[in-house]
Protein backbone atom coordinates (compact mmCIF):
# COMPACT_ATOMS: atom_id res chain seq x y z
CA UNK A 1 0.00 0.00 0.00
CA UNK A 2 1.36 3.77 -0.87
CA UNK A 3 1.50 5.89 1.68
CA UNK A 4 -0.79 9.33 2.07
CA UNK A 5 1.04 12.31 0.09
CA UNK A 6 -0.40 13.92 3.86
CA UNK A 7 2.04 12.56 6.26
CA UNK A 8 -0.02 13.32 9.26
CA UNK A 9 -3.61 11.77 7.69
CA UNK A 10 -1.28 8.24 7.85
CA UNK A 11 -0.28 9.04 11.06
CA UNK A 12 -3.54 9.45 12.41
CA UNK A 13 -5.17 6.54 11.03
CA UNK A 14 -2.02 3.80 11.98
CA UNK A 15 -2.83 5.49 15.44
CA UNK A 16 -6.31 4.66 15.26
CA UNK A 17 -5.83 1.31 14.60
CA UNK A 18 -2.64 0.85 17.51
CA UNK A 19 -5.57 2.48 20.08
CA UNK A 20 -8.05 0.02 18.92
CA UNK A 21 -5.68 -2.80 18.99
CA UNK A 22 -4.82 -1.50 22.57
CA UNK A 23 -8.20 -1.55 23.48
CA UNK A 24 -8.72 -4.92 22.78
CA UNK A 25 -5.48 -6.06 24.60
CA UNK A 26 -7.17 -4.06 27.86
CA UNK A 27 -10.33 -5.95 26.92
CA UNK A 28 -9.16 -9.57 26.42
CA UNK A 29 -7.27 -9.13 29.73
CA UNK A 30 -10.41 -7.78 31.63
CA UNK A 31 -12.34 -10.87 30.25
CA UNK A 32 -9.61 -13.77 31.33
CA UNK A 33 -9.54 -12.03 34.57
CA UNK A 34 -13.20 -11.86 35.51
CA UNK A 35 -13.12 -15.76 34.44
CA UNK A 36 -10.08 -16.25 36.77
CA UNK A 37 -11.92 -14.69 39.36
CA UNK A 38 -15.16 -16.53 39.21
CA UNK A 39 -13.36 -20.13 38.96
CA UNK A 40 -10.80 -19.12 41.38
CA UNK A 41 -13.49 -17.07 43.87
CA UNK A 42 -10.67 -14.42 43.82
CA UNK A 43 -12.63 -11.07 45.42
CA UNK A 44 -9.98 -9.01 44.94
CA UNK A 45 -9.53 -9.76 41.16
CA UNK A 46 -13.13 -9.30 40.90
CA UNK A 47 -12.47 -6.12 42.17
CA UNK A 48 -9.97 -4.71 40.01
CA UNK A 49 -11.70 -5.99 36.98
CA UNK A 50 -14.49 -3.77 38.47
CA UNK A 51 -12.31 -0.92 38.46
CA UNK A 52 -10.55 -0.94 35.12
CA UNK A 53 -13.33 -0.72 33.47
CA UNK A 54 -13.71 2.90 33.50
CA UNK A 55 -10.47 3.01 31.60
CA UNK A 56 -11.84 1.43 28.84
CA UNK A 57 -15.23 3.75 28.28
CA UNK A 58 -12.57 6.27 28.20
CA UNK A 59 -10.20 4.75 25.97
CA UNK A 60 -13.84 4.30 23.44
CA UNK A 61 -14.57 8.01 23.94
CA UNK A 62 -11.33 8.76 22.76
CA UNK A 63 -11.11 6.94 20.09
CA UNK A 64 -15.02 8.06 19.33
CA UNK A 65 -13.39 11.34 19.14
CA UNK A 66 -10.73 10.83 16.42
CA UNK A 67 -12.57 9.24 14.84
CA UNK A 68 -15.27 12.07 14.13
CA UNK A 69 -12.18 14.42 13.93
CA UNK A 70 -10.85 12.14 11.58
CA UNK A 71 -14.12 11.85 9.35
CA UNK A 72 -14.75 16.25 9.47
CA UNK A 73 -10.89 16.88 8.53
CA UNK A 74 -9.73 13.98 6.22
CA UNK A 75 -12.87 12.75 4.92
CA UNK A 76 -11.52 9.20 4.43
CA UNK A 77 -13.00 6.94 1.41
CA UNK A 78 -12.32 3.50 -0.27
CA UNK A 79 -10.11 1.22 2.29
CA UNK A 80 -9.68 4.35 4.51
CA UNK A 81 -13.17 4.84 5.49
CA UNK A 82 -13.70 1.16 5.87
CA UNK A 83 -10.81 0.81 8.21
CA UNK A 84 -11.84 4.46 10.23
CA UNK A 85 -15.68 3.04 10.54
CA UNK A 86 -14.00 -0.53 11.12
CA UNK A 87 -11.98 0.93 14.29
CA UNK A 88 -14.80 2.98 15.52
CA UNK A 89 -17.52 -0.06 15.53
CA UNK A 90 -14.64 -2.45 17.02
CA UNK A 91 -14.26 -0.11 19.67
CA UNK A 92 -18.03 0.16 20.44
CA UNK A 93 -18.28 -4.27 20.81
CA UNK A 94 -14.63 -3.81 22.52
CA UNK A 95 -16.59 -1.46 25.23
CA UNK A 96 -19.69 -4.01 25.10
CA UNK A 97 -17.50 -6.77 26.33
CA UNK A 98 -15.61 -4.83 29.04
CA UNK A 99 -19.27 -4.22 30.32
CA UNK A 100 -19.93 -7.80 30.03
CA UNK A 101 -16.21 -8.49 31.62
CA UNK A 102 -17.41 -6.07 34.76
CA UNK A 103 -20.61 -7.93 35.24
CA UNK A 104 -19.43 -11.30 35.59
CA UNK A 105 -16.56 -9.94 37.95
CA UNK A 106 -19.55 -8.09 39.51
CA UNK A 107 -21.31 -11.43 40.10
CA UNK A 108 -18.62 -12.89 41.36
CA UNK A 109 -18.52 -10.87 44.45
CA UNK A 110 -22.32 -12.78 44.86
CA UNK A 111 -21.25 -16.33 43.87
CA UNK A 112 -17.98 -16.21 46.81
CA UNK A 113 -20.79 -16.53 49.32
CA UNK A 114 -22.46 -18.87 48.08
CA UNK A 115 -21.19 -23.02 48.56
CA UNK A 116 -18.68 -24.25 46.02
CA UNK A 117 -19.92 -26.44 42.61
CA UNK A 118 -17.25 -27.45 41.44
CA UNK A 119 -18.75 -29.17 37.91
CA UNK A 120 -20.08 -26.07 37.30
CA UNK A 121 -17.11 -23.95 37.72
CA UNK A 122 -15.24 -26.15 35.50
CA UNK A 123 -17.98 -25.69 32.87
CA UNK A 124 -18.00 -22.27 33.18
CA UNK A 125 -14.01 -22.31 33.21
CA UNK A 126 -14.53 -24.52 29.22
CA UNK A 127 -16.79 -22.02 28.18
CA UNK A 128 -14.80 -18.84 29.27
CA UNK A 129 -11.48 -20.18 27.73
CA UNK A 130 -12.90 -20.84 24.54
CA UNK A 131 -14.29 -17.58 24.78
CA UNK A 132 -11.12 -15.76 25.94
CA UNK A 133 -9.40 -17.63 22.82
CA UNK A 134 -12.23 -16.36 20.11
CA UNK A 135 -11.69 -13.07 21.03
CA UNK A 136 -7.47 -13.19 21.38
CA UNK A 137 -7.46 -14.64 18.02
CA UNK A 138 -9.86 -11.95 16.45
CA UNK A 139 -7.92 -9.31 17.77
CA UNK A 140 -5.06 -10.68 16.47
CA UNK A 141 -6.62 -11.18 13.66
CA UNK A 142 -7.12 -7.40 13.58
CA UNK A 143 -3.85 -6.32 14.34
CA UNK A 144 -2.31 -8.37 11.53
CA UNK A 145 -5.38 -8.11 8.99
CA UNK A 146 -5.39 -11.09 8.78
CA UNK A 147 -8.44 -12.21 7.03
CA UNK A 148 -8.44 -16.05 7.19
CA UNK A 149 -7.80 -15.81 10.81
CA UNK A 150 -10.55 -13.68 11.11
CA UNK A 151 -13.13 -15.86 9.18
CA UNK A 152 -11.17 -18.79 11.08
CA UNK A 153 -13.50 -17.50 14.23
CA UNK A 154 -16.37 -16.29 12.45
CA UNK A 155 -17.40 -19.79 11.08
CA UNK A 156 -17.20 -21.54 14.96
CA UNK A 157 -19.17 -19.04 16.42
CA UNK A 158 -21.87 -21.95 17.35
CA UNK A 159 -19.09 -23.63 19.70
CA UNK A 160 -19.94 -21.34 22.30
CA UNK A 161 -23.52 -21.47 21.85
CA UNK A 162 -23.35 -25.04 22.26
CA UNK A 163 -21.45 -24.51 25.55
CA UNK A 164 -24.30 -21.99 26.69
CA UNK A 165 -27.01 -24.13 26.20
CA UNK A 166 -25.66 -27.75 27.68
CA UNK A 167 -24.70 -25.09 30.92
CA UNK A 168 -28.40 -23.77 30.75
CA UNK A 169 -29.70 -27.34 31.47
CA UNK A 170 -27.06 -27.78 33.86
CA UNK A 171 -27.78 -25.00 36.01
CA UNK A 172 -32.10 -26.03 35.56
CA UNK A 173 -30.81 -29.39 37.00
CA UNK A 174 -28.58 -28.11 39.89
CA UNK A 175 -31.40 -25.35 41.02
CA UNK A 176 -34.44 -28.05 40.19
CA UNK A 177 -32.12 -30.38 42.60
CA UNK A 178 -31.20 -27.87 45.38
CA UNK A 179 -33.52 -24.38 45.68
CA UNK A 180 -30.50 -23.27 48.02
CA UNK A 181 -28.33 -22.72 45.17
CA UNK A 182 -30.88 -20.93 42.83
CA UNK A 183 -29.32 -17.46 43.96
CA UNK A 184 -25.58 -18.68 43.00
CA UNK A 185 -27.19 -20.55 39.73
CA UNK A 186 -28.57 -17.81 38.58
CA UNK A 187 -25.87 -15.65 38.77
CA UNK A 188 -23.41 -18.25 37.40
CA UNK A 189 -26.16 -18.23 34.43
CA UNK A 190 -25.58 -14.19 33.63
CA UNK A 191 -22.35 -15.61 33.85
CA UNK A 192 -22.29 -17.96 31.05
CA UNK A 193 -24.61 -15.05 29.26
CA UNK A 194 -22.34 -12.75 29.61
CA UNK A 195 -19.90 -15.47 28.11
CA UNK A 196 -22.01 -15.98 24.95
CA UNK A 197 -22.47 -12.83 24.14
CA UNK A 198 -19.41 -11.79 24.61
CA UNK A 199 -18.52 -14.85 21.93
CA UNK A 200 -21.17 -13.01 20.33
CA UNK A 201 -19.23 -9.75 19.96
CA UNK A 202 -16.20 -11.43 18.75
CA UNK A 203 -18.10 -12.72 16.05
CA UNK A 204 -19.23 -9.06 15.26
CA UNK A 205 -15.75 -8.48 15.33
CA UNK A 206 -14.97 -10.67 13.06
CA UNK A 207 -17.30 -9.59 10.64
CA UNK A 208 -16.44 -6.22 11.10
CA UNK A 209 -12.49 -6.72 9.80
CA UNK A 210 -14.29 -9.20 6.90
CA UNK A 211 -16.12 -5.52 6.00
CA UNK A 212 -12.87 -3.85 6.33
CA UNK A 213 -10.57 -5.87 4.62
CA UNK A 214 -13.14 -6.90 1.26
CA UNK A 215 -15.46 -4.20 1.08
CA UNK A 216 -18.38 -7.10 1.24
CA UNK A 217 -20.72 -6.18 4.47
CA UNK A 218 -23.26 -9.27 3.30
CA UNK A 219 -20.99 -11.98 5.04
CA UNK A 220 -23.38 -11.03 8.71
CA UNK A 221 -26.72 -13.09 6.80
CA UNK A 222 -25.20 -16.22 6.37
CA UNK A 223 -24.02 -16.69 10.46
CA UNK A 224 -25.14 -20.39 11.34
CA UNK A 225 -27.31 -19.77 14.67
CA UNK A 226 -27.52 -22.31 17.00
CA UNK A 227 -30.23 -21.58 19.86
CA UNK A 228 -31.27 -22.56 23.24
CA UNK A 229 -35.00 -21.05 22.13
CA UNK A 230 -35.54 -22.68 18.81
CA UNK A 231 -37.17 -26.04 18.54
CA UNK A 232 -35.49 -28.74 16.21
CA UNK B 1 -41.49 14.63 -34.54
CA UNK B 2 -45.10 15.15 -34.27
CA UNK B 3 -46.14 14.81 -30.40
CA UNK B 4 -47.56 11.60 -30.60
CA UNK B 5 -44.25 10.01 -31.26
CA UNK B 6 -42.50 12.58 -28.97
CA UNK B 7 -44.46 11.25 -26.24
CA UNK B 8 -43.88 7.25 -27.11
CA UNK B 9 -40.53 8.31 -27.28
CA UNK B 10 -40.51 10.00 -23.89
CA UNK B 11 -42.30 7.19 -22.69
CA UNK B 12 -39.73 4.63 -23.73
CA UNK B 13 -37.27 6.66 -21.92
CA UNK B 14 -38.95 5.88 -18.91
CA UNK B 15 -38.65 2.41 -19.10
CA UNK B 16 -34.76 2.99 -19.78
CA UNK B 17 -34.17 5.42 -17.20
CA UNK B 18 -36.19 2.32 -14.78
CA UNK B 19 -33.73 -0.04 -16.27
CA UNK B 20 -30.61 2.20 -15.72
CA UNK B 21 -31.76 3.12 -11.85
CA UNK B 22 -32.37 -0.24 -11.42
CA UNK B 23 -28.65 -1.12 -12.06
CA UNK B 24 -26.95 2.00 -10.42
CA UNK B 25 -26.72 0.30 -7.58
CA UNK B 26 -24.18 -2.73 -8.89
CA UNK B 27 -21.43 -2.20 -10.46
CA UNK B 28 -22.82 -3.61 -14.01
CA UNK B 29 -22.27 -1.01 -16.36
CA UNK B 30 -25.90 0.84 -17.25
CA UNK B 31 -27.00 1.31 -21.17
CA UNK B 32 -25.50 4.01 -22.29
CA UNK B 33 -27.00 7.30 -23.73
CA UNK B 34 -23.97 8.48 -25.04
CA UNK B 35 -21.87 5.14 -25.52
CA UNK B 36 -17.93 5.49 -25.99
CA UNK B 37 -16.13 3.13 -27.50
CA UNK B 38 -12.29 2.80 -27.94
CA UNK B 39 -12.53 6.01 -28.14
CA UNK B 40 -8.25 6.93 -28.84
CA UNK B 41 -7.40 11.01 -29.13
CA UNK B 42 -4.21 12.47 -30.38
CA UNK B 43 -2.70 15.50 -30.32
CA UNK B 44 -0.07 15.66 -33.60
CA UNK B 45 1.99 12.95 -31.83
CA UNK B 46 1.11 12.71 -28.59
CA UNK B 47 -1.73 10.71 -27.66
CA UNK B 48 -3.44 12.05 -24.71
CA UNK B 49 -6.35 9.31 -24.79
CA UNK B 50 -5.81 5.29 -25.08
CA UNK B 51 -8.98 3.26 -26.37
CA UNK B 52 -11.39 4.59 -23.78
CA UNK B 53 -14.85 2.57 -23.23
CA UNK B 54 -17.81 4.09 -21.39
CA UNK B 55 -21.28 3.95 -20.92
CA UNK B 56 -23.09 7.50 -19.55
CA UNK B 57 -26.49 6.53 -18.95
CA UNK B 58 -29.68 8.66 -19.24
CA UNK B 59 -31.07 10.56 -16.78
CA UNK B 60 -28.29 9.99 -14.62
CA UNK B 61 -24.97 11.92 -13.49
CA UNK B 62 -21.26 10.37 -14.74
CA UNK B 63 -18.83 11.73 -12.66
CA UNK B 64 -15.20 11.29 -14.76
CA UNK B 65 -12.55 11.77 -11.61
CA UNK B 66 -8.82 11.44 -12.38
CA UNK B 67 -5.26 13.53 -11.84
CA UNK B 68 -4.17 16.48 -13.74
CA UNK B 69 -3.47 15.89 -17.43
CA UNK B 70 -5.06 12.07 -17.19
CA UNK B 71 -7.54 13.00 -20.25
CA UNK B 72 -11.33 13.58 -18.90
CA UNK B 73 -11.64 16.88 -20.34
CA UNK B 74 -10.07 15.42 -23.29
CA UNK B 75 -12.70 13.24 -23.45
CA UNK B 76 -15.58 14.80 -22.32
CA UNK B 77 -14.44 17.53 -25.15
CA UNK B 78 -15.27 14.47 -27.51
CA UNK B 79 -18.51 14.06 -26.75
CA UNK B 80 -20.15 17.45 -28.49
CA UNK B 81 -16.80 17.29 -30.63
CA UNK B 82 -14.90 20.16 -29.28
CA UNK B 83 -11.91 18.47 -30.48
CA UNK B 84 -12.64 19.69 -33.68
CA UNK B 85 -11.73 22.69 -33.15
CA UNK B 86 -7.79 22.37 -32.00
CA UNK B 87 -5.80 21.98 -35.18
CA UNK B 88 -3.90 18.77 -35.15
CA UNK B 89 -6.17 17.07 -32.60
CA UNK B 90 -7.14 13.75 -34.29
CA UNK B 91 -10.05 11.35 -32.69
CA UNK B 92 -10.68 7.44 -33.23
CA UNK B 93 -12.81 5.40 -32.19
CA UNK B 94 -16.63 5.77 -31.84
CA UNK B 95 -18.93 8.04 -29.46
CA UNK B 96 -22.72 7.29 -30.04
CA UNK B 97 -25.35 9.24 -28.46
CA UNK B 98 -28.69 7.43 -28.93
CA UNK B 99 -27.16 5.04 -31.64
CA UNK B 100 -26.03 8.01 -33.91
CA UNK B 101 -22.37 8.28 -34.23
CA UNK B 102 -21.49 11.84 -33.40
CA UNK B 103 -18.31 12.27 -35.88
CA UNK B 104 -20.70 10.91 -38.71
CA UNK B 105 -20.52 13.08 -41.71
CA UNK B 106 -24.00 13.96 -41.43
CA UNK B 107 -24.01 15.36 -38.33
CA UNK B 108 -23.56 19.29 -38.29
CA UNK B 109 -21.47 19.83 -35.02
CA UNK B 110 -23.60 23.75 -34.20
CA UNK B 111 -26.56 20.90 -33.99
CA UNK B 112 -25.02 18.61 -32.21
CA UNK B 113 -23.24 21.73 -29.47
CA UNK B 114 -27.29 22.08 -29.11
CA UNK B 115 -27.97 18.53 -28.10
CA UNK B 116 -24.91 18.48 -26.15
CA UNK B 117 -24.59 21.69 -23.79
CA UNK B 118 -21.24 22.23 -22.03
CA UNK B 119 -20.85 24.67 -18.99
CA UNK B 120 -17.08 25.38 -18.42
CA UNK B 121 -14.74 25.93 -14.91
CA UNK B 122 -14.95 29.42 -15.71
CA UNK B 123 -18.40 30.74 -16.16
CA UNK B 124 -18.35 32.67 -19.48
CA UNK B 125 -21.78 34.61 -20.27
CA UNK B 126 -22.02 36.59 -23.21
CA UNK B 127 -21.06 40.25 -23.06
CA UNK B 128 -25.08 40.85 -23.09
CA UNK B 129 -28.30 41.00 -21.11
CA UNK B 130 -28.93 38.65 -19.15
CA UNK B 131 -32.45 37.76 -20.72
CA UNK B 132 -30.01 37.82 -24.05
CA UNK B 133 -27.98 35.19 -22.77
CA UNK B 134 -30.56 32.78 -22.34
CA UNK B 135 -32.56 33.82 -25.85
CA UNK B 136 -29.39 33.68 -28.08
CA UNK B 137 -29.76 29.79 -28.21
CA UNK B 138 -33.03 29.52 -28.80
CA UNK B 139 -33.88 32.31 -31.36
CA UNK B 140 -30.44 31.33 -33.38
CA UNK B 141 -31.97 27.82 -33.65
CA UNK B 142 -35.56 28.97 -34.59
CA UNK B 143 -37.01 27.04 -31.24
CA UNK B 144 -39.27 30.36 -30.79
CA UNK B 145 -41.67 32.03 -33.10
CA UNK B 146 -42.21 34.98 -31.78
CA UNK B 147 -41.51 37.07 -28.53
CA UNK B 148 -43.60 36.01 -26.06
CA UNK B 149 -42.37 32.27 -26.70
CA UNK B 150 -38.46 33.58 -26.38
CA UNK B 151 -39.29 34.97 -23.35
CA UNK B 152 -41.05 32.01 -21.75
CA UNK B 153 -38.47 29.96 -23.13
CA UNK B 154 -36.01 32.34 -20.51
CA UNK B 155 -38.19 32.50 -17.98
CA UNK B 156 -38.78 28.56 -17.87
CA UNK B 157 -35.07 27.73 -18.23
CA UNK B 158 -34.23 30.56 -15.55
CA UNK B 159 -36.54 28.56 -13.32
CA UNK B 160 -35.00 24.97 -14.29
CA UNK B 161 -31.33 26.60 -13.51
CA UNK B 162 -32.56 28.27 -10.02
CA UNK B 163 -32.11 31.68 -10.96
CA UNK B 164 -35.35 33.32 -12.03
CA UNK B 165 -35.89 34.50 -8.45
CA UNK B 166 -32.79 36.15 -7.87
CA UNK B 167 -33.03 38.21 -11.96
CA UNK B 168 -36.67 37.92 -12.77
CA UNK B 169 -36.77 41.97 -11.92
CA UNK B 170 -33.29 42.40 -13.68
CA UNK B 171 -33.53 40.55 -16.91
CA UNK B 172 -31.88 44.00 -18.70
CA UNK B 173 -28.60 44.00 -16.73
CA UNK B 174 -24.98 42.76 -18.24
CA UNK B 175 -24.82 38.92 -17.52
CA UNK B 176 -21.38 39.86 -16.23
CA UNK B 177 -22.89 41.73 -13.37
CA UNK B 178 -23.94 38.48 -11.32
CA UNK B 179 -21.90 36.77 -8.91
CA UNK B 180 -19.42 34.06 -9.84
CA UNK B 181 -21.93 31.37 -8.90
CA UNK B 182 -25.26 33.26 -10.27
CA UNK B 183 -22.79 33.54 -13.59
CA UNK B 184 -22.67 29.68 -13.68
CA UNK B 185 -26.08 29.27 -13.54
CA UNK B 186 -27.06 31.76 -16.25
CA UNK B 187 -24.85 29.51 -18.52
CA UNK B 188 -26.42 26.50 -17.29
CA UNK B 189 -29.60 28.29 -18.37
CA UNK B 190 -28.48 29.30 -21.81
CA UNK B 191 -27.34 25.12 -21.79
CA UNK B 192 -30.83 24.21 -21.01
CA UNK B 193 -32.86 27.28 -23.18
CA UNK B 194 -31.58 24.81 -26.45
CA UNK B 195 -33.13 22.03 -25.04
CA UNK B 196 -30.17 19.44 -25.08
CA UNK B 197 -30.03 15.99 -23.91
CA UNK B 198 -27.11 15.63 -22.53
CA UNK B 199 -24.95 18.21 -20.39
CA UNK B 200 -21.44 18.24 -19.94
CA UNK B 201 -19.50 19.78 -17.10
CA UNK B 202 -16.10 20.55 -16.89
CA UNK B 203 -15.07 21.36 -12.97
CA UNK B 204 -18.27 23.64 -12.89
CA UNK B 205 -17.58 24.26 -9.21
CA UNK B 206 -14.08 24.85 -8.79
CA UNK B 207 -14.14 28.76 -9.30
CA UNK B 208 -17.32 28.48 -6.78
CA UNK B 209 -17.44 29.43 -2.82
CA UNK B 210 -18.96 26.75 -0.57
CA UNK B 211 -22.61 28.27 -0.89
CA UNK B 212 -22.74 28.73 -4.84
CA UNK B 213 -21.42 25.24 -4.85
CA UNK B 214 -24.08 23.20 -3.07
CA UNK B 215 -26.70 25.53 -5.38
CA UNK B 216 -25.09 23.95 -8.56
CA UNK B 217 -24.76 20.87 -7.39
CA UNK B 218 -28.63 20.89 -5.89
CA UNK B 219 -29.23 22.00 -9.46
CA UNK B 220 -27.57 19.33 -10.81
CA UNK B 221 -29.29 16.92 -8.86
CA UNK B 222 -32.44 18.21 -10.26
CA UNK B 223 -31.32 18.37 -14.06
CA UNK B 224 -30.57 14.75 -13.82
CA UNK B 225 -34.25 14.17 -13.92
CA UNK B 226 -34.30 15.07 -17.31
CA UNK B 227 -30.82 14.89 -18.53
CA UNK B 228 -27.66 12.76 -19.56
CA UNK B 229 -24.97 14.18 -16.95
CA UNK B 230 -21.79 13.95 -17.38
CA UNK B 231 -19.08 16.38 -15.00
CA UNK B 232 -15.55 16.28 -14.59
CA UNK B 233 -14.53 17.36 -11.08
CA UNK B 234 -11.15 17.22 -9.07
CA UNK B 235 -13.17 17.48 -5.69
CA UNK B 236 -13.71 13.55 -4.93
CA UNK B 237 -16.51 14.33 -2.06
CA UNK B 238 -18.55 16.06 -5.02
CA UNK B 239 -18.04 12.99 -7.65
CA UNK B 240 -19.29 11.33 -4.49
CA UNK B 241 -22.23 13.60 -3.97
CA UNK B 242 -24.05 14.71 -6.94
CA UNK B 243 -23.45 11.45 -9.09
CA UNK B 244 -24.31 7.93 -9.52
CA UNK B 245 -21.36 6.67 -11.64
CA UNK B 246 -17.94 7.09 -11.84
CA UNK B 247 -14.96 6.47 -13.89
CA UNK B 248 -11.40 6.76 -13.01
CA UNK B 249 -9.04 8.41 -15.93
CA UNK B 250 -5.48 7.95 -15.52
CA UNK B 251 -2.78 8.26 -18.28
CA UNK B 252 -4.96 8.64 -20.65
CA UNK B 253 -7.24 5.47 -20.07
CA UNK B 254 -10.41 4.34 -17.92
CA UNK B 255 -8.76 2.44 -14.95
CA UNK B 256 -12.00 1.35 -13.55
CA UNK B 257 -15.50 2.61 -13.89
CA UNK B 258 -18.89 1.99 -11.58
CA UNK B 259 -21.38 2.77 -9.58
CA UNK B 260 -20.19 5.64 -7.56
CA UNK B 261 -20.72 4.36 -4.05
CA UNK B 262 -19.29 1.18 -5.15
CA UNK B 263 -16.38 3.67 -6.39
CA UNK B 264 -15.59 5.67 -3.14
CA UNK B 265 -16.32 2.40 -0.50
CA UNK B 266 -15.28 -0.11 -2.53
CA UNK B 267 -12.64 0.32 -5.04
CA UNK B 268 -11.30 -3.20 -7.47
CA UNK B 269 -8.51 -1.59 -8.24
CA UNK B 270 -5.49 -0.57 -6.39
CA UNK B 271 -5.08 3.37 -8.72
CA UNK B 272 -8.32 4.24 -8.22
CA UNK B 273 -8.16 3.44 -4.63
CA UNK B 274 -4.38 5.00 -4.21
CA UNK B 275 -6.26 8.38 -5.86
CA UNK B 276 -8.84 8.69 -4.27
CA UNK B 277 -7.70 7.90 -0.92
CA UNK B 278 -5.33 10.39 -1.61
CA UNK B 279 -2.28 8.59 -1.50
CA UNK B 280 0.80 8.77 -3.98
CA UNK B 281 0.24 7.17 -7.24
Amino acid sequence: MNEHIVKAYEDELNMLTAECARMGGLTEAAVADALEAVVRRDQQMADSVVARDERLDVLQADIERKEIRMIALRQPLANDLRRTVAAMKIANNLERVGDLAKNIAKRTIVIIDSDPMVPLTRSIERMGRLVVTRLKEVLDAYTASDLERAMSVWSRDDEVDEHYNSLFRELLTYMMGDPRTITACAHLLFVAKNLERIGDHATNIAEIIHYEITGDEAIATARPKTDALQRP
Amino acid sequence: MTPMSNLGASLQMTAQRDDALASAGTSRAAAGKVSASEVSVFYGEKQALFDVSLDMPDRMVTALIGPSGCGKSTFLRCINRMNDTIPGARVEGKIVIDGEDVNDRKVDPVLLRARVGMVFQKPNPFPKSIFENVAYGPRIHGFADNKSELADIVESSLKRAGLWKEVADRLQAPGTSLSGGQQQRLVIARAIAVSPEVILMDEPCSALDPIATAKIEELIDDLRSQYCIVIVTHSMAQAARVSQRTAFFHMGAVVEAGATDEIFTNPRDTRTQDYITGRFG
